[in-house]
């Protein structure tokens, strides 16, 4: 369901017609538009936009913590057309109860790390990505520091 | 405490995963201490005699929670974190930080702001890729070249000083303009400095362009496809290297660097000599930018006129009711941003940096994530290595122009 502005957005409306239940909302602010997309359908998406809307780089992926919101996690993927020289944001909301979300390694390889650090900081499961591991914090770490509810301070050493 | 007492142990399990060394295999460890990765970059190698068979590399030791400690900062406070992530180019990281915090304020900053920001960046450029140069010569082997490009940087490092009181973490861009007034007397400085670098330059080309050792390290080693390289992620210079004209700077110009007439170089050869040659060429481009940025410098004030966000003048504190004020609250509890997300991108000298912002109205933002240009290089370093001599390892990784930091906020 496309809001009035959105209708206007090339990408939006392409998006629209390529899988219409996919998209469950989307806004333009400040010039950037982010879409929102039902977790199931975020490989078929990526796909979608990298092989037929050009948007070939895939920037980062990263994620928010809503807490004590439900659903609680935002995945956040930022994706990047060098030829049209456009952005697009997309997002996947995730409830906070065993959190997980398909990898989009098979679209993009450099997603593999990225998706790594997600699941090392915020706990959000990537099926199906070939190495899931923590990155940034040892490998013998408990808890998943960029979460809202992981103390800034007092932690074991 | 896991069930896992031993310290370390974490190391052994990632040993395991590689497939036990044959009779002519073996496994090699290089880093995290080794001097040419840079920092605290860990290779997990696995050799047949020279060759390189596999290469798994190990990140997170220099981890330090930037991300986190962004949302106990406030919007001004925050600034100085940015310093920290990638510290050789810290006043990049205020820019991109500032501009992103800006963007979410709505905020237009006066010209000579903005043009003093396109400076201050190119000398950050420069002295980014003098260090890299310099490092990058030693490792494979020419010592004298880190020596001349160490005379450049601390001429540089001494106009931030100048600047900002800092060599280093200076902190100088500030979210509604500059830290301080510009000094007096910068104008000279820069133009005795920028009078004589490209001459310097010429320096370095004849030290190493032709000359046969560095070219036989270079010519034909590193090579990565470029369809792997967007695949993975890569960008910047390296991607450059491989003749794709890719530059934020004239594809989503910031900071009115539309205004500037620069060139940016390509190479199409896509291996180690090539990214050196991208690199000296973004030096000279980014002193041709300096220049015009020093002869063409607008009037005006360095601050915008935004009195809830920027901290006033010691003048008016002493003789205006209202300044008083806003200097009591944006001292004490910052100013708020209004609710939203952006996505500001801009190019650093290792490749694409953005700052992703979310704010939830309040005086510290929601979530901060950096899209650090040395993160999504390092990515491609099994592609790049993998089936070279481990001699060219040290080449190649250098050719990347990772900083740790960047790496692992």
């Amino acid at each position: 369901m496309l809001s009035e502005t959105l209708r206007q957005n090339a990408i939006a409306t392409a998006v629209e017609a390529f899988d219409a239940d996919s998209i469950t909302s989307g806004k333009l602010d400040r010039g950037e538009l982010t879409l929102e997309i039902a977790p199931g359908k975020i490989v078929s998406i990526c796909g979608f936009l990298k092989y037929d809307q050009k948007f070939v780089r895939l920037s980062s992926v990263t994620a928010v913590d809503r807490y004590p919101l439900e659903p609680r996690f935002e995945v956040v993927y930022h994706l990047h057309s060098i030829d049209q020289k456009q952005r697009v944001r997309l997002k996947c909301r995730l409830e906070g109860y065993e959190p997980a979300i398909e990898s989009v390694t098979s679209v993009w390889r450099g997603a593999n790390w990225y998706e790594r650090e997600v699941f090392d900081l915020f706990g959000i499961n990537f099926l199906n990505h070939p190495d899931l591991r923590r990155i940034m914090m040892p490998e013998d770490w408990e808890g998943h520091p960029l979460r809202k509810d992981y103390p800034v301070t007092g932690t074991r050493i | 405490m896991s069930d896992q007492a031993i310290p370390g142990a974490s190391v052994t399990a990632v040993a395991e995963e590689l497939p036990k060394p044959g009779p002519h295999r073996m496994v090699l460890n290089m880093g995290p201490q080794h001097p040419s990765t840079h920092g605290v970059l860990r290779l997990l190698l696995e050799l047949d005699g020279e060759t390189v068979m596999k290469c798994q590399p190990d990140i997170g030791y220099l981890h330090t929670g930037i991300e986190k400690e962004f949302e106990q900062k406030n919007y001004q406070q925050a600034v100085t974190l940015t310093d920290r992530v990638d510290y050789l180019a810290p006043l990049s990281n205020n820019l991109g930080w500032c501009l992103a915090v800006e963007k979410l304020l709505g905020l237009e900053m006066p010209p000579q702001a903005q043009w003093m920001r396109v400076m201050l960046t190119e000398l950050t450029r420069i002295q980014s890729h003098l260090v890299w140069l310099g490092t990058h010569a030693i490792d494979i082997g020419a010592m004298s070249v880190f020596l001349y490009c160490f005379r450049e940087r601390e001429d540089i490092l001494r106009i931030f000083e100048m600047f900002s009181g800092q060599r280093m973490m200076t902190s100088y861009f500030r979210i509604g303009g500059l830290a301080l007034e510009p000094p007096r007397g910068w104008h000279q400085r820069i133009k005795k400095f920028i009078d004589i670098f490209p001459s310097r330059v010429d320096e370095y080309e004849n030290l190493l362009t032709n000359n046969r050792i560095w070219t036989g390290r270079t010519k034909g080693v590193g090579f990565i496809s470029l369809e792997d390289m967007l695949d993975l992620g890569v960008t910047g210079p390296m991607l450059r290297a491989a003749g794709l004209k890719i530059d934020a700077r004239k594809d989503e110009p910031y900071t009115s660097y539309e205004k500037f007439d620069f060139e940016v170089p390509t190479r199409t050869e896509n291996d180690v000599f090539a990214r050196y040659q991208v690199r000296v060429e973004e030096m000279r481009q980014s002193a041709r930018i300096v220049k015009q940025a020093l002869e063409g410098m607008p009037a005006g004030p360095w601050k915008a006129d935004a009195p809830h966000v920027v901290l006033p003048d010691r003048e008016k504190m002493k003789t205006q009711m209202e300044a008083l004020i806003y200097h009591f609250k944006i001292v004490t509890e910052g100013f708020r941003v209004p609710e939203g997300e952006v996505y500001q991108v801009i190019e650093s000298p290792r490749g694409e940096l953005a700052y992703y912002v979310v704010s939830d109205g309040t005086a510290h933002p929601y979530r901060v994530h950096m899209r650090t240009p040395s993160f999504g290089n390092l990515q491609c370093t099994p592609n790049l290595i993998v089936g070279s001599l481990i001699a060219d390892v040290i080449a190649s990784i250098g050719s990347e122009d990772f900083v740790l930091g960047d790496t692992d906020r």
